[in-house]
C-alpha cells in the first residue's frame, strides 16, 4: 500500500478504540452476498520506479512531432514560471474556496483572473470558470434563455462556421432542457447578414458568432451583432482570447456590444496535453450577473475591515438552489485558471499582442509556403487569424498519415465535418512555429504528393 | 504552519507603464508590433487589454504568496466529508507531464498516439473491474458533469424503447445538490422521497413513489449520511420492477473500494469522481473527471468518444460506432491530464492496494468517530458504523452553548485543521460531515480529536472567542452578506 | 418567537396578505421566513401587469445561503412591486410586514383559502 502510513501496532490501538476485532469487521452491515474478495481484473501494484518507467516508454512511443493543427486548442510557448508556481502544493491540492479564511490565495487569484478576463472580452463580469470552450457555449446558451426576458422561443442560431465539436457539445448539453439549436450554413467560409435575412422577424434567442471563425476567417461581428440586435436576438460570442489581444472584443461589437462572451483559456499557458484539462470563460453584461452559471468571487471585508476575498451569488448554485439551480456545475477548472492567469500576467498587454501578431505572421507565411506546393489552393480568399483552410487535389486522411510517418502533424482533416468543402484540411502555426519548421512542412508535403501521383 | 499577517496586494498595483517579462515574448519589445494591414481596421481593438505590466520576479512572487495563504493538503488535514481529500501522489503530476504526453494535439491522428491511447483504454479497463460495469467511458469532466451523462443515458433509454412518459427521479432528500440540479437539466422532474432515523432510504415511501413514469432513482451507496444502504438490493428491485434504472453517484466510492461493486448492488450507471476516489489534484476548485460506467443496457448510449482496440490497435470510437450515443460532452476527449494522473495512481494501487483503501478509509472513519464519541461529541447515527465518513452533529452546542457547526469548523482553522463539511447533508441541523481518508496517519487523527475537544472546552467557557473566529488566518471572518449586495467582483483602478 | 399580525391572512408557505382600503391586497413574506432567510442581498420582484394564479412562483428573495421562490398567495394581477427593494433588500429583513412589502396586486375575486393569524401560528409549531 504505497500511501498508507498504517503500521499494525496502528491499526491494533484503533481497533481497540473501535471496539472491534478486525477491520473486516467495520463492514458487517453490509449484505455478504455483495461483498467481493479480489478484484482480480487489477494488475499487480507497480513501484514508482516501474510506473515511471511505463509512462516513459509509452510517451516516448509518442514522441513529439512537429504540430500544426490549431482547431480550438493551441500550440503556443508557456513560461517555466507558469507550471513551476501552478504545480505548488498550495495550489495543487488546495480545495475548492468554500472556507473563504483557509482560501484567501486562491480567491484572490481568481478576483485577479476574473478581472484579467473581462478586460481582455470587453465586458463587465466574469465567472470562476466553466469546464472548456464546447460547454461555454451550451451553458451560455442557456443563460441568454434566462435572462432574456421577452423572448419565448428557446431557439439559438449557430452557424456552421462556429467549431463543429462546440455544437455538438451545445447539443448534447442543452437539448435536454428544450433549447432548439439551429445551424446556419456558411459555405462560403463565414457568416453573411444576408445569410440571416429569413430569420427577420422571427423570435430568435440568441445567435452564437465564433471570432475567428473555426476556418480562421474573421467574421463581420459588427454587422451581425447589430442586425441580432435589431431582431430582439442576443449575441453570444464565443472568441479565442490570444486573438483578443489585436482583435475588437466582444463587448465592443456593434453598436452595443455582445451581450454574453465565453470561449477556451487553453491558449493562455494550458499546454495541449491531448485534450484536457482546459478551462472554459464566461463573461457578460452587469445586468446579467446573477444569471451566470458557476463559482464567482467577489471582494469583501472581513470582521475588522481588512479586504478579503469569498464565493459570492452562492444562492444560484446547485449546493443550495439544488433543482433551480442556474446549472449542476460544481467543480470548475481551477488549476487551469491560476495557469492562464500567471501565464496572462506574464504576457500583459503588449506581450500577448506580440504572441498574436506572430501567429498571424506565422501562419501567413506557412499558407505562402504550401499553397506554393502543387495540388495544395487556399480555400477562402477573406481576412483571417493565424488559422487557414487548404484545399488539397486528393482525400486527405492518407496525407495526414504519410506526413505523420515523417514525423509533422499537418492539420485537421475537415472532410468529416464540412463534406462540401471536399478535400479540407486546417492548418494553423503559432508563434512557436519557426521559418525551418515551416520549411520541413513544405517540403514534406510536396514529397508526400508527388509520390503518390507518382504511385497512382 | 505560519500564516502570512500581511495580506497581498492585487497584481495590477504592482503594474508600471512599460514594464513586463520581456524573456517570455516571442519578439524584442523595442522591435514593431503593428497589427497586420490584412487584418481589416474596423476588426482591430483599439485600446490594449488591461492586464498587468510587471517583471517576472514580481509575477513569481505575488502567485507565491497567494499560494501561501491556502490551506492545502500538503500542508494541512482536510477531513472534508464527500470530498476525499486524499494525498496527490507527486509522480501522477510528473508522469502526466512527460512532453510526449503533455505536447499532443487532442486531434492529432490516432497513430502518433498509441502510448496514450494504451493508458486511457487501460483505465477503462480498469474502472470496469472495480465498480462491476460492463462498459466505462472517460469524457465527462466533472462528477456533476458524469451525472448529467448518467441521467442523460437513462433517458434515452428509456426513449429509445418508445417509453415516453417516464421522465421522474426519485431523489432522497439527504441527496447532494448535484442530484436534483442534474435531473431538471436533462429535463426531469425530480421526486424527493425521504430518508429515515437511521440514514437509510425510506423503502415505503420509495415504494408509493415509483410508478410508469419513473425513470429512475438516484442513490449514493454509503449514502451521504456516512452509512451502508443496507436495503440496497431489496431498493434496487423495487426500482426495476417499475421499470426505473437506478444511477449510482459515485462521491463515496472510496469507503467500499475493492470490498463491494456497484454493479454488483444492481446499479445501471455510475459517475465516478476521479478527483476524490483516485487522488487527482483538486487545484483550488478543478478540473475534476466524472467517468462514467454503464450496465450493459446502456452500453450503446455512452457520450462518445470512448476508446477501443482493433486487433493491437487503439482508436476512437465516435459517433459513426455509438449511433445512439447520448453524444459529445468535451469539445476534445474530456480532461486528459487528470485520467492519465488517475491511471498513474490505480497502477500504483494496484489489486491488493485498491483493496485496501476502502479498509483503512473505513478504519480512520470508524476510529474518528468512537473516539470523539468518547470525548462527548454526538454522532448523528451512533447505533451504526461509519462508512468512510460519519456525521457529528453541534445541535446541543448551538442550543446551550449558542455554539454554531460553523463556528467550530471557523475555530478548527487556528488549530491548523480545515474544517469538515458544514450543513451537508440538510437534514442533519448544525452537521459536520468528516471524512479522514486513507492517507491519514493515526497522529493526524489524534490531533484533530485534540482540537474539537479544546474548542468544546473553549465554547463552554468563552462562547465568545469561538464565536468570532478564526483569529490567525490573514483575515478574520468574512461578510458574505456585503459580498453578495456589493458586488465587487472586478478590480478597476483609483479615479484618477 | 416569530411576530405574527392578528390584522392580516397568512399562507403555508410563509406569505402575508393585507387587504387594503380600495379591495387591492398588499403582499410579503412573514417574520418567521426572513429569520430563515438569513440576511437578504437581491429581491426580484414581479412585472406589473402580470397575471397570477393562486400558488404561481412570482417572486425570488436571496440571501446568502438560500434563495427561495415566493407564491402567490391569491389569483390576480400585479399592479407593482416595490421598487424599494432593488437598491435595500434588508427591508424584508427590518420590516417584512411593512416597508418590506413585495407586490400590490388587484385580486380576481375575493380572496380564500387563506390562514389567520393563529392558523398560521398553529401551522408553524406544527411545522417543528
Amino acid at each position: 500500500m504505497p500511501f498508507n502510513p498504517h503500521t499494525p501496532d496502528d491499526v491494533e490501538q484503533m481497533l481497540a478504540a473501535i471496539g472491534a476485532k478486525k477491520i473486516d469487521d467495520l463492514f458487517d452491515e453490509i449484505p455478504k452476498e455483495l461483498r467481493i474478495e479480489s478484484l482480480a481484473g487489477i494488475p499487480d501494484a507497480l513501484n514508482e520506479m516501474q510506473i515511471g518507467r511505463l509512462m516513459a516508454a509509452r510517451a516516448a512511443q509518442d514522441g513529439t512531432p512537429l504540430n500544426f493543427i490549431g482547431a480550438g486548442a493551441y500550440d503556443h510557448h508557456i513560461p517555466s514560471a507558469v507550471w513551476a508556481v501552478t504545480t505548488r502544493g498550495e495550489f495543487y491540492s488546495a480545495y475548492t474556496p468554500y472556507q473563504a479564511e483557509a482560501s484567501q490565495g486562491t480567491l484572490q487569484l481568481i478576483y485577479e483572473y476574473q478581472t484579467m478576463i473581462t478586460s481582455l472580452t470587453g465586458m463587465q463580469v466574469s465567472n470562476a470558470s466553466l469546464y472548456d470552450g464546447g460547454s461555454a457555449v451550451a451553458e451560455a446558451s442557456l443563460m441568454a434563455i434566462r435572462a432574456h426576458r421577452k423572448s419565448k422561443s428557446q431557439r439559438i442560431l449557430v452557424p456552421t462556421s462556429v467549431h463543429p465539436n462546440y455544437r455538438k457539445v451545445a447539443v448534447a448539453t442543452a437539448t435536454g432542457q428544450g433549447v432548439r439549436f439551429e445551424e446556419v450554413p456558411c459555405p462560403k467560409g463565414y457568416l453573411s447578414v444576408a445569410d440571416l435575412a429569413k430569420y427577420q422577424g422571427e423570435d430568435i434567442t440568441a445567435i452564437v458568432i465564433q471570432q475567428p471563425n473555426f476556418f480562421g476567417v474573421l467574421e463581420d461581428v459588427d454587422a451581425i451583432t447589430d442586425w441580432a440586435h435589431a431582431n430582439g436576438t442576443m449575441v453570444i460570442g464565443s472568441v479565442n482570447p490570444t486573438s483578443l489581444a489585436i482583435l475588437k472584443p466582444p463587448g465592443e461589437w456593434g453598436a452595443k456590444g455582445a451581450d454574453i462572451a465565453c470561449g477556451d483559456c487553453q491558449p493562455l499557458g494550458v499546454p495541449l496535453s491531448s485534450g484536457g484539462p482546459y478551462a472554459g470563460f464566461l463573461t457578460t453584461r452587469m445586468e446579467y450577473v446573477r444569471q451566470m452559471p458557476g463559482r464567482i468571487v467577489g471582494r469583501t471585508v472581513d470582521a475588522t475591515g481588512h479586504q478579503g476575498f469569498a464565493l459570492t451569488l452562492q444562492a444560484r448554485e446547485q449546493h443550495i438552489r439544488r433543482g433551480k439551480a442556474t446549472s449542476n456545475i460544481c467543480t470548475n477548472q481551477g488549476l487551469l485558471v491560476t495557469a492562464a492567469t500567471i501565464y496572462l500576467s506574464l504576457l500583459g498587454p503588449e506581450g500577448l499582442a506580440r504572441v498574436a501578431n506572430e501567429c498571424h505572421r506565422a501562419t501567413q507565411e506557412l499558407v505562402a509556403a504550401l499553397t506554393r506546393v502543387k495540388g495544395v489552393k487556399l480555400a477562402f480568399e477573406r481576412s483571417r487569424f493565424h488559422e487557414a483552410v487548404l484545399q488539397l487535389d486528393r482525400p486527405v486522411a492518407p496525407v495526414l498519415v504519410e506526413l505523420a510517418r515523417r514525423g509533422i502533424v499537418g492539420g485537421f482533416d475537415l472532410s468529416n465535418d464540412y463534406p462540401e468543402l471536399g478535400n479540407a484540411l486546417l492548418v494553423c502555426a503559432t508563434e512557436t512555429r519557426t521559418a525551418a519548421d515551416i520549411k520541413a512542412y513544405a517540403d514534406a508535403l510536396a514529397e508526400t504528393l508527388k509520390a503518390a501521383v507518382r504511385a497512382a | 504552519m505560519a500564516m502570512l499577517k500581511h495580506p497581498e496586494k492585487i497584481i495590477f498595483e504592482y503594474s508600471r507603464p512599460r514594464r513586463g517579462a520581456y524573456g517570455q515574448w516571442p519578439t524584442e519589445p523595442d522591435s514593431p508590433n503593428a497589427v497586420a494591414s490584412d487584418i481589416p481596421e474596423n476588426l482591430r481593438r483599439r485600446k490594449p487589454a488591461m492586464l498587468p505590466e510587471v517583471s517576472e520576479l514580481e509575477v513569481v512572487r505575488h502567485f507565491t504568496r497567494l499560494s501561501q495563504l491556502n490551506f492545502s493538503i500538503d500542508t494541512h488535514f482536510y477531513p472534508l466529508g464527500s470530498c476525499t481529500m486524499k494525498y496527490n501522489p507527486k509522480a501522477c503530476n510528473q508522469y502526466a507531464m512527460l512532453p510526449g504526453f503533455l505536447s499532443r494535439h487532442p486531434l492529432a491522428p490516432e497513430s502518433t498516439g498509441q502510448g496514450f491511447l494504451a493508458c486511457m483504454y487501460e483505465l477503462q479497463e480498469m474502472l470496469k473491474e472495480v465498480t462491476g460495469m460492463q462498459g466505462v467511458a472517460l469524457s465527462p469532466m466533472a462528477g456533476a458533469h458524469g451525472e448529467f451523462a448518467g441521467v442523460a443515458m437513462i433517458r434515452a433509454y428509456h426513449r429509445a424503447r418508445g417509453d415516453l412518459a417516464r421522465n421522474e427521479i426519485i431523489v432522497p432528500i439527504a441527496a447532494h445538490g448535484t442530484n436534483p440540479a442534474t435531473a431538471t437539466m436533462c429535463g426531469c422532474v425530480v421526486r424527493e422521497i425521504p430518508v429515515n432515523d437511521e440514514g437509510d432510504v425510506d423503502v415505503e415511501a420509495l415504494k408509493a413513489a415509483v410508478g410508469p413514469n419513473t425513470a429512475g432513482i438516484m442513490l449514493t451507496n454509503p449514502s451521504t449520511c456516512g452509512v451502508f444502504e443496507r436495503r440496497i438490493k431489496e431498493v434496487a428491485k423495487i426500482v426495476h420492477d417499475a421499470g426505473g434504472l437506478l444511477y449510482y453517484d459515485g462521491a463515496n466510492l472510496n469507503a467500499i473500494l475493492g470490498k463491494v461493486r456497484p454493479g454488483d448492488m444492481g446499479f445501471d450507471v455510475i459517475h465516478m469522481n476521479l478527483h476524490k476516489t483516485f487522488s487527482t489534484p483538486h487545484g483550488g476548485g478543478g478540473p475534476g473527471a466524472g467517468a462514467v460506467g454503464v450496465s450493459a443496457r446502456l452500453l450503446p448510449f455512452m457520450p462518445i468518444p470512448v476508446v477501443g482496440k482493433d486487433g493491437d490497435k487503439y482508436r476512437w470510437l465516435s459517433e459513426k460506432d455509438l449511433p445512439q450515443s447520448i453524444g459529445r460532452l468535451s469539445a476534445f476527449m474530456g480532461n486528459a491530464g487528470v485520467l492519465l494522473r488517475a491511471y498513474i495512481y490505480m497502477r500504483m494501487l494496484g489489486r491488493e492496494g485498491m483493496h485496501r483503501v476502502g479498509e483503512f478509509a473505513t478504519l480512520n472513519a470508524n476510529y474518528l468517530m468512537a473516539r470523539l464519541a468518547k470525548a462527548g461529541f454526538d454522532p448523528a447515527y451512533p447505533a451504526r458504523r461509519a462508512s468512510h465518513e460519519f456525521i457529528i452533529t453541534a445541535k446541543r452546542q448551538a442550543r446551550d452553548l449558542g455554539v454554531t457547526a460553523m463556528d467550530f469548523a471557523k475555530r478548527l482553522l487556528d488549530y491548523g485543521f480545515h474544517a469538515p463539511t458544514t450543513y451537508f447533508p440538510l437534514l442533519v441541523p448544525e452537521c459536520l460531515l468528516i471524512e479522514p481518508t486513507e492517507t491519514e496517519s493515526k497522529e493526524a487523527l489524534d490531533g484533530f480529536i485534540d482540537a474539537m475537544i479544546a474548542i468544546q472546552k473553549e465554547a463552554e467557557s468563552q462562547a465568545d472567542f469561538v464565536r468570532s473566529a478564526p483569529h490567525t488566518m490573514t483575515v478574520r471572518r468574512l461578510d458574505d452578506v456585503r459580498a453578495a449586495r456589493q458586488l465587487d467582483l472586478v478590480w478597476k483602478p483609483a479615479a484618477a | 418567537m416569530s411576530n405574527i399580525p392578528a390584522d392580516l391572512k397568512y399562507t403555508k408557505s410563509h406569505e402575508w396578505v393585507r387587504t387594503l382600503a380600495n379591495g387591492n391586497v398588499e403582499v410579503g413574506i412573514t417574520d418567521h421566513a426572513q429569520g430563515a432567510l438569513g440576511d437578504l442581498v437581491f429581491v426580484e420582484v414581479p412585472e406589473a401587469g402580470k397575471n397570477l394564479g393562486a400558488g404561481d412562483a412570482f417572486a425570488v428573495v436571496e440571501s446568502v445561503k438560500a434563495a427561495s421562490d415566493v407564491y402567490a398567495p391569491i389569483a390576480g394581477a400585479v399592479l407593482e412591486g416595490n421598487p424599494a427593494l432593488g437598491s435595500q433588500p434588508e427591508l424584508i429583513n427590518s420590516e417584512p410586514y411593512g416597508a418590506g412589502w413585495i407586490a400590490r396586486m388587484k385580486p380576481n375575486g375575493a380572496p380564500g383559502g387563506l390562514l389567520t393569524a393563529a392558523e398560521y401560528q398553529a401551522h408553524l409549531a406544527a411545522e417543528g
